[in-house]
């Protein structure tokens, strides 16, 4: 009976032990920041008020009337629009060919994923000389088409989609290594039966390669749907969220809130907001895997 | 046929198409500045805007930091992430699925989102503008340890065994058998890890003020916006290849590691 005990306790010790280290930082910078946020959330706390203030749900209301913040959740939501279905697609139609053995498919894998190797504040740089007015590539380009010339940045029409066109360009390469992968765990021997049944290339992807990828799509949704509220870099090099918040998303708002304004309060409870949102996106993940596993 | 050519013929065209910024940066950055701003297209081929670069901010010196930060964060994960993971691979430690879901929240709620709490904590620890600051949140890894886990869980347990009857320690087969079979988990890891802490910026801009603690992201954010819009982006465009070359070298050397590092961290994570 007591070594029994012995053993228990010393396996207990040993497993918590193992675990301790990282249990340490996790708890120093995620959950106790997150219950910080929680708590400072509750509080009024800015330049004008030093001292916090107990104000309950105030700053949530507040962010409810505040304009800024419910354009710039309006702009976030857009971005998510357009940056998710598109790179998707496009990360689908590159591993096709990238899976195949054809002739400069390693050309392809380089061109689609170079862009995720460089940091984001790189791409921006170099993005940012691609729509400068006059001189640009794409903004001679664009005025080209217009016949006038325009400043793609500058513009609160054109700003947003101008970014969405350039993370497309950075993450698609991302979402086609989670497609190549996918693909290689279709048995090869279904597409030759079908081809043996005489359906065509295009039915066998419709309705071989599209519904097997399916968990695969279901895992990048919530990534690529993530990754469009993390993403922030870009407009501290580009725009600034500007100009008028035209391309302010949530991350660099809060960043603001923050650092620029100083405004303690309103920006634990714009963190609380994002944390929420993030945890929901995220239960869709779970689901996600749930499927993964029926699937093998 | 002519439908597979077609096809060939649009897949490259994309290609080559996201080529163009990589293209257009590497040809800014060896072109004599006046050049870039004339109308026309220019063949000149110089080397100045790289020693204009070099003297005009410390890269060499943030480069070193850059290089010291992501090592030394993945030298800690390293330890970190095998402990726990065999912790939740092997030891039946009570209460072992609680703290597995808390290791989850750190996957869902990434360090970006929380950069005003982490930024007071390390604030209050008195950390601000050092290495330690910018490395500190991010010395546990819970992605890690999904990962780790994962590999070591597919190890059969007879090896185990085995060396617990040659009498072998716990910690002794944790290194003797479990480490060395999962090299090529660990090399993923290092990888994702490297690449991502490389190229971070938001995070080390917050915590970093000065030269000598700042990152190569950080340290070309500030050069580019210190340079007048314009006039200047051979310059930019130097420094930009100058920040991004060791990742798209490495990238370029190892193409087939990267890609199957992402691939089998991505599904697995």
């Amino acid at each position: 009976m007591n070594t029994r005990w012995n053993e228990k306790l010393r396996r207990n010790g040993f497993g918590w032990g193992l675990v301790l280290p990282s249990l340490l930082f996790l708890g120093m910078f995620t959950y106790y920041p997150m219950l910080k946020s929680a708590w400072l959330s509750l509080f009024e706390q800015n330049l004008a008020v030093r001292t916090p203030v107990f104000v309950g749900m105030d700053n949530y209301k507040a962010l409810l009337h505040d304009p800024v913040f419910i354009e710039v959740f309006r702009n976030n939501i857009w971005f998510a629009v357009g940056t998710v279905p598109v790179s998707m697609a496009l990360a689908f139609v590159m591993a096709l060919f990238a899976d195949k053995a054809i002739r400069g498919k390693g050309l392809v894998r380089i061109a689609f994923f170079y862009p995720n190797m460089i940091p984001m504040i790189a791409a921006a740089s170099i993005w940012l000389f691609l729509y400068m007015p006059q001189f640009g590539l794409f903004a001679r380009f664009a005025s080209w088409f217009t016949g006038s010339e325009v400043n793609l940045l500058g513009n609160p029409d054109t700003v947003l989609g101008s970014l969405i066109v350039m993370t497309v360009w950075k993450e698609a390469g991302y979402f086609m290594i989670f497609y190549l992968a996918g693909l290689q765990q279709i048995p090869k021997d279904l597409y030759e039966s079908a081809s043996v049944d005489g359906i065509g290339v295009w039915t066998q992807q419709l309705r071989i390669t599209i519904p097997l990828t399916m968990p695969t799509t279901l895992f990048v949704t919530v990534v690529a749907i993530t990754n469009a509220f993390k993403w922030v870099d870009h407009l501290w090099m580009m725009t600034k969220g500007g100009p008028d918040h035209a391309s302010s998303l949530l991350l660099y708002y809060i960043y603001e809130t923050t650092f620029s304004f100083n405004d303690q309060g309103m920006a634990a409870a714009m963190t609380v907001v994002m944390i929420v949102l993030l945890l929901v996106i995220s239960c869709f993940q779970f689901a996600g895997w749930e499927r993964q596993i029926h699937y093998q | 046929m002519a439908g597979q050519a077609l096809w060939h013929a649009i897949m490259l065209l994309f290609a080559a198409a996201w080529l163009i910024p990589l293209l257009w940066m590497l040809r800014n950055a060896f072109l004599p500045k006046d050049a870039s701003i004339g109308a026309g297209w220019s063949w000149n081929f110089t080397l100045d805007n790289f020693s204009r670069v070099w003297q005009g901010a410390p890269f060499g010196q943030y480069m070193w930091n850059t290089l010291l930060v992501t090592s030394g964060i993945f030298a800690v994960q390293i330890v970190t992430l095998t402990l726990a993971a065999y912790a939740f691979a092997r030891v039946a430690f009570v209460g072992r699925h609680i703290v597995f879901m808390l290791f989850l929240v750190q996957i869902m709620v990434p360090s970006d989102v929380l950069i005003f709490s982490n930024y007071q904590i390390i604030n209050e620890l008195g950390l601000l503008d050092t290495k330690i600051g910018i490395m500190l949140p991010y010395f546990a890894s819970a992605f890690g340890v999904f990962l780790l886990r994962q590999a070591f869980k597919q190890l059969p347990y007879e090896l185990d065994e085995a060396a617990r009857v040659e009498g072998c320690s716990s910690l002794g087969i944790l290194l003797r058998i479990y480490i060395p079979l999962s090299k090529p988990v660990y090399l993923s890891f290092a990888i994702v890890s490297i690449s991502f802490h490389w190229n971070d910026f938001l995070w080390p801009l917050i915590v970093t003020n000065s030269p000598e603690n700042r990152l190569l992201t950080v340290g070309l954010a500030m050069f580019a916006k210190s340079t007048e819009a314009g006039a200047q982006w051979t310059d930019v465009s130097a420094a930009t290849l100058i920040v991004t070359a060791p990742m798209l070298i490495g990238f370029m050397l190892f193409q087939r590691q990267f890609i199957s590092s992402f691939m089998h961290s991505g599904i697995k994570g």
